[in-house]
């Protein structure tokens, strides 16, 4: 059935007719839902689970390391191990648990709407998500095994010469699919933006988790098309006969690389921002203040999605074939606004009162790890320097330090967000201690790939029977691995403990953004009421009505 | 409507002058035809923004003294539950698997997809029951 | 100063490219320092002590300012930097020894215009491309087959090999050694073991490791009797491993 809905009032705490949602319940519910919580909800559980999945394939590789001649997989085991760990983990976790799940979730809560905008288009992303999934995965049980060039899957490698095969194939169209699913959700998420906003929400009073999403959601419809017209260009090749990315027919390869890249950074930055979103409210709400420099905050998210556009070709500054001083300078240029970020989170904790919950820990361990990150990252786009270390373990360790951030903050939304979600709180004392599992675990892991890279071993290696002296720092990096796989389990453990058992109640957190005034978890449009809308925290505006935040220059009062 | 139409047209600018370096500097023409399209996404949309921002009154979330009663009305209607994404999701599903596994999986997904296309372009007519 | 891990290397842009490590890390540990002071300050100053709501202060824009063009500032240093180091590494100074690298899966192939001189080989095999010392090695990089990457750890320098692409660039090498390559882009199965060695030698012990090539047809004649086969090189077949021991 459709509702048709009505703008809710504050004044009255009224009785709405909408919240007791009569429809089908249990597996039918699931498949048939366009709510968008339950959809978020969905996809949340799906990318967690990816995210273990993608986990125990680093296990696996981090053993094959722990010997300079490591038999425990064969050298074609080893090729589909860490295609498929780095596929399922950028393709099938970080951006779908971020645009997928949590931002599903809280968006439209955010800016006080009753659903995503296109419902319907919503319930379709996530069935494409799930099934891709599956398509990807399936490569595991064909004869020839799961795709195994790489998950960059560089022409012409990946053509049907050098990789035969149905994983391959397999692999090609579980991405169209969760591309689609990428590109459907991104234009829900800005039309949801654009047009369901409550009366009152500017596009400057909006929370920064939903700014950082709509930013998200252009770079998805500016990047991900490239990637699918890319993705069927390498299907022909592979089984119509076109020579797109071949020599012998007259294509380029190189032309492959720059597809590619010039989807992959832009999703880079589509993978991290939603979790820089979900840091800057956490570091806010629990210091208590709000969002320091928001427009600075604001202009250097747009900042830095525009200027990902132009620096994929960093990723090729040792083909020989591309600009570099036009990619050095642009990729120096984004370390700008993500250096104002840095400060502003900083700035928020400045002067306030810091509570050391499990999200807060999360949202430091992220900014710490994203700092090494973010450092290591400069290096790379200075053209010599990535000549240096260029597909070493100098690159492994960057991004995993960067992305292992974004698990940091992931982790934190979960414990900041998830009471929303479900009503009840997570253990804070079991969450506290899979915060320093997972801190030293991946100080632990990232730092020695570091002086690994600095050495010479290059990644992707099975094996190393010419340095067997790397053993040494492999192991250590395995056992950061180990720490990291065990601050997984205290997580399940955690859930399966705190399963109904802490009530949260609206508002846990003293939070300040919409979706914290509506109830845990939220009825089935969202909001009862709504509170006036007359700064980027209403909540708290409502909560706390003798301290609204400062204009600059009062600051001393 | 302003802030919004600002955002892509800025967008647009910035993609367009990216696009005009990057074409006259370079040596290849693949990325300067991604960045004429980054573009285009900034500017069409963009300008059907700032072109209906001049012509309409300011709405309610968009003005910063906005109330609830201004917003007061229909906001839209919204679907309730349908099995039609997920018919839908398996025709494409199917489809794809056609793609590895044989030709003749095309006739259950694209059996599938226009099924649902069916189904849920009339449920949306119908405004009504699954 | 620190090596931060790297080492200078053995040619001379790989010194370059060591100082400019060297500048980077300065920058990027005192950066990181500075950050990491701050949260640990703002961490522990402002932990919360009671259920107080502190003044609920947002904007400081001398203070955001200064944030947004220190940075700036710094970024284009480190491009100015990078440029000169740059410009240093991808000149094509003037040479009279060139040496042709063909990559293919899982080896290469390296060979000397105007001499006989070609050593092939693959993976375990580790072929030898000789150079020599203290001269400017003009280098053509390209692969028959998948993209590879030349990678020399002691010359601190990588670059793809990317089939239809013949990529030019220079060593100096600085120092006389046998340094250890490999392949790190990957390329198929045996990426793990394509490896290879280089090996810089003096001019005069350069010149008799050319001429101790025998003719051209005699060459292709060893090759020939070697492998059964006409072309230059079968990656399958080919045990020839190197030119010199």
């Amino acid at each position: 059935m459709t509702d048709v809905l009505e703008r809710p009032h504050v004044e009255e705490p009224e009785h709405h007719g909408h919240d007791a949602h009569h429809g089908p319940s249990g597996l039918l519910k699931w498949l048939t839902t366009t709510d968008h919580k339950i959809i978020g909800l969905s996809y949340t559980v799906t990318s967690v689970l990816m995210l273990v999945i993608g986990g125990a394939f680093a296990e696996l590789i981090r053993a094959q390391l722990a010997s300079p001649n490591g038999t425990l997989v064969s050298f074609a085991q080893y090729n589909e191990l860490f295609t498929m760990h780095g596929s399922v983990m950028i393709y099938l976790f970080a951006g779908p648990f971020a645009f997928g799940g949590l931002a599903n979730i809280i968006v439209p809560i955010q800016i006080g709407a009753p659903d995503m905008a296109f419902p319907r288009l919503n319930a379709l992303s996530y069935w494409l998500y799930l099934t891709g999934s599956i398509t990807m995965l399936l490569g595991f049980f064909t004869a020839g095994g799961a795709a195994n060039f790489g998950w960059v899957a560089y022409a012409p490698l990946s053509n049907s010469i050098n990789t035969p095969g149905a994983g391959a194939d397999l692999w090609i169209g579980g991405l169209l699919l969760t591309g689609f699913s990428a590109i459907f959700t991104g234009v829900n998420l800005v039309a949801t933006i654009f047009y369901l906003r409550a009366p009152g929400m500017t596009m400057f009073r909006m929370p920064i988790f939903t700014w950082n999403m709509l930013v998200t959601a252009i770079l998805i419809l500016l990047a991900f098309p490239v990637l699918t017209a890319g993705l069927i260009m390498l299907y022909a090749d592979r089984h119509f006969g076109t020579h797109i990315f071949s020599v012998a027919g007259g294509g380029v390869p190189v032309l492959w690389q720059h597809i590619f890249w010039f989807w992959g950074h832009p999703e880079v930055y589509i993978l991290a921002l939603p979790f820089f979103g979900m840091a800057t409210e956490i570091f806010a709400v629990f210091s208590r203040k709000p969002v320091f420099g928001y427009k600075g905050m604001v202009f250097a998210t747009i900042s830095i999605a525009a200027l990902s556009l132009g620096v994929w070709a960093h990723h090729m500054f040792t083909t020989g074939v591309v600009l570099l001083p036009f990619f050095s300078i642009m990729s120096l240029l984004i370390a700008v606004p993500t250096g104002i970020k840095i400060f502003n989170w900083i700035g928020t904790m400045w002067r306030g009162q810091v509570w050391f919950s499990s999200a807060m820990l999360m949202a430091i361990g992220f900014l710490v790890t994203f700092l090494i990150g973010g450092l290591t990252g400069i290096y790379l786009a200075s053209p010599p320097l990535d000549f240096f270390t260029h597909d070493t373990y100098f690159v492994v360790a960057h991004f995993h330090s960067v992305v292992m951030a974004l698990v940091f903050a992931g982790m934190g939304g979960l414990y900041y967000w998830g009471p929303k979600v479900t009503g009840y709180l997570l253990n804070e004392r079991l969450g506290k201690i899979q915060f320093w599992f997972l801190f030293i675990g991946t100080q632990v892991f990232t730092l020695p790939m570091y002086l690994l890279g600095l050495r010479g071993m290059p990644r992707r290696m099975a094996v190393y029977p010419h340095d067997p002296q790397w053993k040494f720092l492999n192991d250590i990096a395995s056992l950061g691995a180990v720490l990291i796989g065990i601050s997984t389990i205290i997580f399940v453990v955690n859930l399966v403990v705190s399963w109904k058992k802490y009530p949260a109640g609206d508002n846990p957190w003293d939070a300040q953004t919409l979706e914290w005034f509506t109830t845990s978890p939220p009825p089935h449009h969202n909001f009862y009421r709504l509170p006036v809308i007359r700064s980027e925290r209403p909540t708290w505006d409502h909560n706390h009505p003798e301290h609204h935040a400062l204009a600059h220059g009062k600051a001393d009062r | 409507m302003k802030v919004e139409a600002k955002l892509l047209l800025g967008l647009g600018v910035f993609f367009g002058l990216m696009c005009a370096v990057y074409w006259n500097w370079s040596l290849e023409n693949a990325g300067g035809v991604m960045m004429f399209a980054g573009m285009l996404l900034g500017f069409l949309p963009g300008g059907y923004f700032y072109w209906w921002s001049r012509r309409m009154k300011t709405r309610p979330e968009d003005d910063p003294q906005g109330t609830h009663a201004q917003g007061a009305g229909v906001v839209g209607a919204f679907p309730g539950t349908s099995i039609w994404p997920f018919t839908l999701g398996m025709g494409a599903f199917f489809s794809v698997l056609a793609l590895v596994f044989g030709i003749w999986l095309l006739v259950p997904g694209l059996g599938l997809v226009v099924w649902a296309i069916i189904g849920g372009t009339s449920e949306g007519r119908r405004g009504g029951q699954v | 100063m620190p090596s931060f891990g790297a080492r200078a290397g053995d040619t001379t842009s790989s010194r370059s490219v060591f100082h400019l490590w060297q500048g980077f890390s300065i920058g990027a540990f005192i950066i990181g320092a500075i950050v990491l002071a701050l949260l640990a300050w703002a961490l522990v100053r402002y932990r919360r002590k009671g259920d107080a709501i502190p003044v609920q202060s947002q904007y400081h824009i001398p203070l955001e300012l200064t944030y947004t063009i220190l940075p700036i500032l710094i970024v284009f240093g480190l491009f100015a930097a990078t440029l000169v180091v740059e410009n240093k590494e991808v000149a094509n100074p003037a040479t009279n020894v060139t040496i042709n690298v063909n990559a293919f899966q899982w080896g290469w192939k390296f060979s000397y215009p105007g001499s006989n001189a070609v050593v092939v080989g693959q993976t375990t095999q580790d072929p030898v491309m000789v150079m020599p010392v203290d001269t400017n090695v003009h280098i053509n990089l390209t692969s028959t087959d998948v993209v590879h990457g030349f990678y020399v750890k002691a010359f601190n320098f990588s670059r793809y090999a990317l089939p239809g692409i013949v990529n030019q660039f220079t060593f100096r090498a600085v120092n006389t050694g046998t340094f250890f390559g490999q392949c790190t882009q990957l390329c198929g199965l045996y990426h793990s073991l394509m490896f290879f060695k280089v090996k810089v030698v003096s001019a005069s012990d350069y010149a008799t490791w050319l001429a101790s090539f025998p003719s051209a047809s005699a060459a292709s004649a060893a090759l020939n009797a070697q492998s059964g086969q006409s072309a230059t090189y079968v990656p399958t077949k080919v045990t020839n491993s190197s030119g010199v021991k």
